[in-house]
Parts: structure tokens; sequence; C-alpha cells
């Protein structure tokens, strides 16, 4: 088990946004959570990356409980977040977001590591020495990708990836993710478009009000019932 | 050639102005916090200098890097016992902290070292081989045009500071981390940076400026009291909005701005009003460019 999440509630104050989530992760899968706006999904994400805490419960990672280690030192642990809304460095150059991604790593593993980053970004080696802040949505998602995958995630965690893209560029980062993970690597995916997400996950949970209501192989749960009428618009 | 004289002089200040003016924008830029304790730093890095070399016959460069260790663990200090229990406080009970971590040392000072003032030694002296006369500067077309050792070691020392904190920025991984942090905390956290860290890091690097601007002052201005940091602190963090804070280019064009105009005033408008003037034109520019010179305008995220 890469992950295992155990009955954890977090809280903003009094509001209780997540209540008694478990799931877990296995090496190689895509689990993805979808939900709803306000469901929870992110809040549980940033409880697992460490900015957030849980008050109950346990997080447990490559087999050591890491609740309360910090975002900061969980990086070097193997653990990556692209966060919602990309949050790329938008007044640092494209070469600089990617080399803050490998701010854990050894000096001598930044060059393969940008080489690497660039053979699966091509559009982000055209525009290396550029701005972030100049670059487009899509662009700049790729961009939150590449500069997680800097730091040799052992999980890769995305949440939403494919908020405010258009059609073909969301269709675009799905690809790459189902890529990213035939050639190894475990994600865990929260989002909103649950249709693409249920298309490209092993297996999925879905979150309500700060509870998973179902959970399942992705497929399955793209036939259901609850789930269509729910979130699939049928 | 008075002006010319007038001008030297005015860039030798703001030169002062600009070194403090980082340590400002610096720390504004990654704790989003105006450390107004900053300019009691000077002051405090100025007495260790004087008395390394008053009390305890020390070369002026030793003094001075003792005065640059000193300060820089101070700054780590009050980052840690001052500000750091307040990161998640609002931005006012930081500033009223600030202010009152300023009164603080202004009163430690006056405790340790009373309020007499001491005359700091002048340091940038070159003594002529055949007479034995001590000079303070040079003297340049028969007279007109003085130069004093003070104002050249000044401007340069803040050339070279300039230079290496854009290229400390632009280059190295810690410097590029400051960046990060600057602009989002949060997801430099997710990169692995530790943002505790990089906030000592940078009070460090302002608090050892700091150290550097307190000799430089007391240089050219040798009356050394408590309160000595107060004023300078006060124009260095106007040259920081001035020039657009957050910005480093802003705080060295800023800084040389404010002495200039501060100099200039003094000599051909009026030497009471000076400071009139300085803020008369702060308040203008701010009118017209918001966030200064430089500053770029960033919009509150809500």
């Amino acid at each position: 088990m890469l992950l295992s999440v155990q009955d954890i509630n977090v809280y903003y104050g009094a509001i209780h946004a997540v209540k008694g989530v478990s799931f877990e992760v296995e090496e190689g899968e895509i689990v993805t959570l979808i939900g709803a706006n306000g469901a929870g999904k992110s809040t549980t994400l940033q409880t697992v990356s460490g900015l957030l805490r849980s008050k109950t419960g346990s997080i447990t990672f490559l087999g050591e409980n890491i609740s309360g280690v910090s975002a900061a030192k969980l990086v070097s642990r193997g653990l990556a977040q692209v966060p919602e809304g990309r949050r790329v460095f938008l007044q640092m150059t494209v070469e600089e977001n990617l080399e803050m991604g490998g701010f854990t790593q050894p000096s001598s593993t930044i060059a393969p590591g940008l080489e690497r980053v660039y053979e699966q970004f091509p559009r982000l080696k055209e525009r290396r020495r550029q701005v972030a802040g100049t670059l487009s949505g899509g662009e700049q998602q790729m961009l939150a990708m590449g500069r997680a995958l800097m730091s040799n995630p052992r999980l890769l965690m995305l949440d939403e990836p494919s908020m405010g893209l258009a059609p073909i560029l969301v269709e675009q980062i799905f690809d790459i993710i189902q890529e990213l993970n035939k050639g190894g690597a475990t994600i865990l995916l929260v989002e909103q478009n649950a249709q693409m997400a249920l298309s490209v996950a092993h297996r999925g949970y879905v979150l309500e009000t700060g509870r998973i209501t179902l959970s399942g192989p992705g497929k399955q749960l793209l036939e259901d019932e609850a789930v269509k009428k729910a979130y699939l618009g049928g | 050639m008075t002006f010319l004289n007038h001008l030297i002089n005015g860039i030798s200040l703001g030169s002062v102005y600009a070194i403090i003016a980082l340590g400002y924008t610096m720390v504004y830029g990654i704790a989003k916090m105006l450390n107004f304790a900053h300019g009691d730093v000077i002051m405090v890095g100025a007495y260790v200098c004087f008395f390394a070399s008053s009390s305890f016959g020390l070369p002026p460069i030793l003094g001075v890097l003792l005065a640059m260790a000193v300060c820089t663990a101070l700054g780590v200090v009050i980052e840690r016992l001052a500000y750091k229990p307040l990161r998640q406080a609002t931005s006012l009970a930081v500033l009223i902290t600030a202010i009152g971590m300023s009164y603080f040392l202004q009163n430690a000072a006056q405790l340790l070292w009373t309020s007499n003032p001491k005359i700091f030694p002048t340091f940038f002296t070159v003594t002529d081989r055949e007479t034995g006369a001590v000079k303070t500067g040079i003297s340049l077309f028969e007279g007109q045009l003085n130069l004093s050792y003070a104002s050249i070691v000044t401007i340069a020392a803040c050339i070279v500071i300039m230079i290496a904190l854009t290229l400390f920025t632009s280059k190295s991984k810690m410097g590029k981390a400051m960046r990060a942090c600057s602009e989002d905390k949060a997801a430099a956290q997710l990169m692995g940076i530790n943002v505790n860290t990089t906030i000592s890091m940078t009070f460090a690097i302002g608090s050892c400026l700091a150290a550097i601007a307190g000799v430089l002052l007391c240089s050219s201005y040798p009356t050394l009291q408590p309160t000595t940091g107060s004023m300078p602190g006060i124009k260095a963090f106007t040259a920081a909005v001035f020039g657009g804070i957050g910005s480093i280019p802003g705080a060295l064009l800023g800084g040389i701005l404010l002495g200039v105009i501060e100099i200039l005033a003094k000599a051909y408008l009026s030497t009471q009003l000076s400071d009139a003037i300085v803020f008369a034109v702060l308040i203008v520019v701010l009118l017209v460019k918001p966030a200064g010179l430089l500053g770029k305008l960033v919009r509150e995220k809500v």
C-alpha cells in the first residue's frame, strides 16, 4: 500500500469539512476523488500533503505515519501535489519554476530532470526562458505538472487539473495523466469533471458533503445510476 | 561645481538609504510585513563597530565584520521571538509588535550605552606620505570639487551590494526559493521549500546589510546615539515605498532619488523644510504611481 488514509476529520474553525474519510492508493494506480464543489475533495488532498491537519485518524505513506509532518518535508519523502488553480510562480521563468520543483533534489539531478520534463512537455521547452505569467492556462497546467514531477515523486496528487481549461486542453491533460501512469507514476486525482476522471481512473471515490458515499472501479462508477444522476448529467 | 558636490553628497546619502531600504523591501516581499525595528538594527550595528574600534582597538574592517555578525544574529532573533509567533495574526498586530520592538531596541541601547552622543571615528582616511597630513577626501579642480573617502566607499559599497544581491536572487537556489516564497508561500511549501528558514534568511541578510549601512551612515554623519537609526530608518522605508516596495532595483532607485532630493532641497530651498519636501515628493509620486516607481500593482485575491 502506497497511501492509506484512515478516518480523517478536518475543520475550518467551526466548519466540519471532511468527516471520517478513509481511502487507499496502491502503487501504479490512478485513483480519483470526485464530488461537487465544496464536497471536501481539495481539503482531503491538502490534508494528505500536509498543508492542513486532521484532528483524528492517520495518514500512512510508504508504511510511515505522516500526519503532522510538514508539507515541505513530505516532498522529499516522495509526495508531490499540483495545487488547485496551478499556482505556478508567475514572475519566475518556466525553467526557474521547474528548478523550484526540484528544490529537494540533489543539484546533479536537476539537468536530467529538466530533460525528462521537456521531453514530456515540448511546449515548456520552447518557452523555458519566458516568465510563467505569459503562459496560457493549459501551458500553466503543464508547467505545474512538470514542476511536481521534478521532485521524482512516488505519488503525484493533482487537484482539479481540468479547471478553467477548454475541452480540447482537458483531453490533452488527461492523456498526459494516463501517459504518466503508464510510465509508472501513481496518481491521486481530485476532479469535478467526473466523466473524464472516472474514465481514466482505476478506482474512484465519491465525496458528498465531507463523506465518502460510494467507491469502486472507475468504469463501474461511470455506470452507477446515482453517480450518473448526480455528476454525469444523466 | 557646487551642484556637483551636492549631487555626490546626495548620491552618497541615497546609497545608505538604498542599503537600508533593501532590508525593508526584502522582508516585506517575503514576510509581507513592515519591520519598523530595522532602523534600530542600524544603530546597534554602528554601536558595535564604535566599541570594537574605540574600546577594543580593533581595526575598522574587523569592527565592521563584528557589527555584521551581531546584527545578523539580532535580526534572526528578533524574527524568532517577536514576529514568528504572529505568523497567523493580523497584519496590524505584527505592525504594532514591530513598532514595539523598535522602541525596545532604542531603550535597551539607552540603558546599555546611555543617551550621551558618541562621536563615531573617521575610518576612511589616507595619510599623506610626504607631509604626514591625514586627509579625509580628495580635492579636485583647485578645491572646487571635494570628494570625501566616506562618500566614495559608501557609493562603491552600495553598487557591490546591489550586484551581489541581484546575482543571489537570480542565480542561487536559495535566492530563487526566496522569490518563490514571496510569490506564493503555500506553493513554495509544496516544492519542499521551508518557509520559516527562508524568512529567517531574509531577516539575516537585511540585518547584515543594516550593520554596513550603520557604519557608512556614521562615517558621514558621526553623531551616534540610541535614536540614530530611527530617522534614516523611516527615510529608507519611504525610499522602499517610493521605488516600489518588494522590488530590489526599486529600493536602489528610491534610495538614491530620496538622498539626492533631500540634499538638493537642503542646499537650495530650505534646511528646515528639507524633510517636508522629501515627503511631499513621495506623496506626489504615490498619487501618480500608487505602487511606487518600479512596483507592480498586485490585485488582492479575495
